[in-house]
């Protein structure tokens, strides 16, 4: 008898929905509680030696140096197409002026440090995650503890910092060139006049613009890096499981970075 | 007072969800011997290894290297603890984004800080030691055969001359002659260190070369253990089928997964 009770339970918890709305949250508060420890973990392995200042550098290279075709890219066209909206745009009620502060504001503000967030999270998130899972697939993670090396310090520090440390560089480098895409496209195509144009970027942008971005492209460097390799350090199973983590680390970090360019805005510039 | 033993484990425990993959292992290893761990796969051999390791975390019981417990260490204890060891994993587990050179003197170079071109020195050294030339040591480990790959895993491990090694399949994947000059090779570097080691295997001729002591672990317990000889007289209905590779007899293969 007890046993018809045990097999109506596993029933009623499979197909309950409460049982299934219960379980996904529990779940989730699981995974969100490991990456609180993980995170928690590798900032404190920040700030304690030994540091590797060979693979910092390395990741500075990798993260930064060969994100720049990319963000440059996406920056230039950014304005370009900001530039060309706004005109459409402005011109119905004789606006077209504006369109150097909508460039200068957009691109300083939001669209420099979202879109390169967004960019570098599918570059940089992926590899990370793809590499340090296939690593540990493979137990390199684990060979690492045998050979004395902690590797929170060794592989997920390196990341972290390269990645909060070079974003900001990054951002302002497409800061300078999606303003120029605007510029391009507002002189050749719409000639407006270039030293007008210049002049009313340079007297309407204030420090807090850039600087807001800045600080955006330090957290979302962070969380692209802490993603990434959170999703890598803790895949298993082989190539579907790395292929998971890849997957996970792209769209949680989206999502994350979305989320959080919400509520850095809102410190910034609701008063 | 006699010497602790040099790895002794006593009623250790480890489970995976609702898994219990070690049962209350209970073993001990002496300085200088050589210990062979048989058992079918999944049968909780290598969670074993990674327990000892501090890799993984056991729920129970105590493990114990020199007489001291080295269950959840951290900081400098966990330093200490971790240098004592060098492992073979069974894959090799190489960095492929460093050259072999760099694989093998990877301890010396990042947690010893020993400069570069002592360590290179090392290096070559042990790489002679496993029978491979000096200009293996520019490659990366992609483009080695599987043997090789598994030669330089071996250097890597006994490049810091540890008082530990552990061998977690070290023939696995390779073709019999490979398996044999692994297994000379693993005999030769134990002695020649005056290591520990313990080796977990299921391939039996590489067992019988390898072992002093040889120890079958079922279903997460230790079932049999005594020295190498005794595997052939022994009448332990395990022992006696595992070494003869029959299906038949009173280990049944889990065919679907619990």
């Amino acid at each position: 008898m007890p046993q018809v009770f045990v097999i109506l339970g596993s029933m009623v918890k499979l197909t309950n929905p409460l049982a299934l709305i219960g379980r996904t949250f529990l779940h989730f508060l699981a995974m969100a509680g490991q990456f609180a420890i993980f995170m928690g973990k590798a900032v404190g392995h920040v700030f304690r030696p030994p540091f590797y200042f060979g693979q910092i550098g390395q990741q500075c290279l990798t993260i930064g140096y060969y994100s720049l075709p990319v963000i440059a890219m996406t920056a230039l066209f950014a304005g370009m197409v900001l530039a060309l909206q706004s005109y459409t745009g402005f011109s119905r009620f004789n606006a077209e002026s504006a369109i150097a502060n909508v460039v200068a504001l957009s691109i300083t503000r939001e669209l420099g440090p979202v879109l390169a967030g967004l960019m570098v999270a599918g570059r940089i998130g992926a590899s990370i995650a793809a590499e340090l899972g296939t690593m540990r697939v493979t137990e390199q993670i684990d060979a690492l503890t045998t050979l004395s090396t902690n590797p929170m310090k060794y592989l997920v520090v390196p990341r972290l910092l390269a990645g909060t440390l070079t974003m900001p560089l990054l951002v302002l480098v497409a800061d300078v060139i999606g303003i120029m895409g605007g510029y391009v496209v507002s002189t050749v195509s719409f000639g407006f006049n270039a030293a007008n144009y210049l002049h009313q970027t340079w007297d309407f942008l204030e420090p807090i613009d850039i600087i807001s971005g800045l600080v955006k492209a330090a957290v979302f460097g962070f969380i692209v890096t802490l993603m990434g390799c959170y999703c890598g350090y803790h895949s298993k199973g082989g190539a579907a499981g790395v292929g998971n983590a890849t997957t996970s680390a792209v769209v949680l970090s989206s999502i994350v970075i979305l989320i959080a360019n919400y509520i850095l805005t809102g410190m910034f510039f609701s008063k | 007072m006699t010497t602790p033993p040099k790895i002794r484990l006593t009623n250790v425990t480890k489970s995976f969800g609702p898994k219990r993959v070690l049962n209350g292992v209970t073993l001990d290893v002496a300085k200088g011997e050589s210990v062979v761990i048989i058992g079918g796969s999944g049968t909780g051999k290598s969670v074993m290894l990674k327990s000892i390791l501090g890799i993984l975390r056991p729920d129970g019981g105590q493990i114990e290297i020199d007489g001291e417990n080295c269950v959840g260490l951290s900081g400098r204890a966990r330093d200490a603890h971790d240098k004592k060891f060098g492992m073979l994993f069974q894959g090799g587990a190489l960095f492929d984004s460093l050259p072999v050179w760099q694989n093998v003197s990877f301890k010396l170079l990042k947690s010893m800080r020993m400069p570069k071109k002592d360590a290179k020195d090392i290096a070559l050294q042990k790489l002679a030691a496993v029978g491979l030339s000096a200009d293996v040591a520019e490659l990366y480990p992609a483009e080695l055969s599987g043997g090789m790959q598994k030669r330089v895993a071996l250097a890597r491990a006994i490049a810091a001359n540890p008082e530990i090694i552990f061998f977690d399949e070290p023939t696995t994947g390779l073709d019999p002659i490979m398996a044999d000059v692994i297994n000379d090779l693993i005999v030769k570097c134990v002695r020649e260190l005056g290591a520990t080691a313990m080796t977990i295997t299921h391939d039996m001729a590489s067992a019988r070369k390898i072992a002093d002591r040889i120890a079958m672990i079922y279903q997460g317990q230790i079932i049999w253990q005594g020295p190498r000889y005794e595997i052939d007289l022994t009448d332990n209905p395990y022992v006696d089928q595992f070494i003869h590779g029959r299906a038949d007899g009173p280990i049944k293969m889990q065919v679907l997964k619990a």
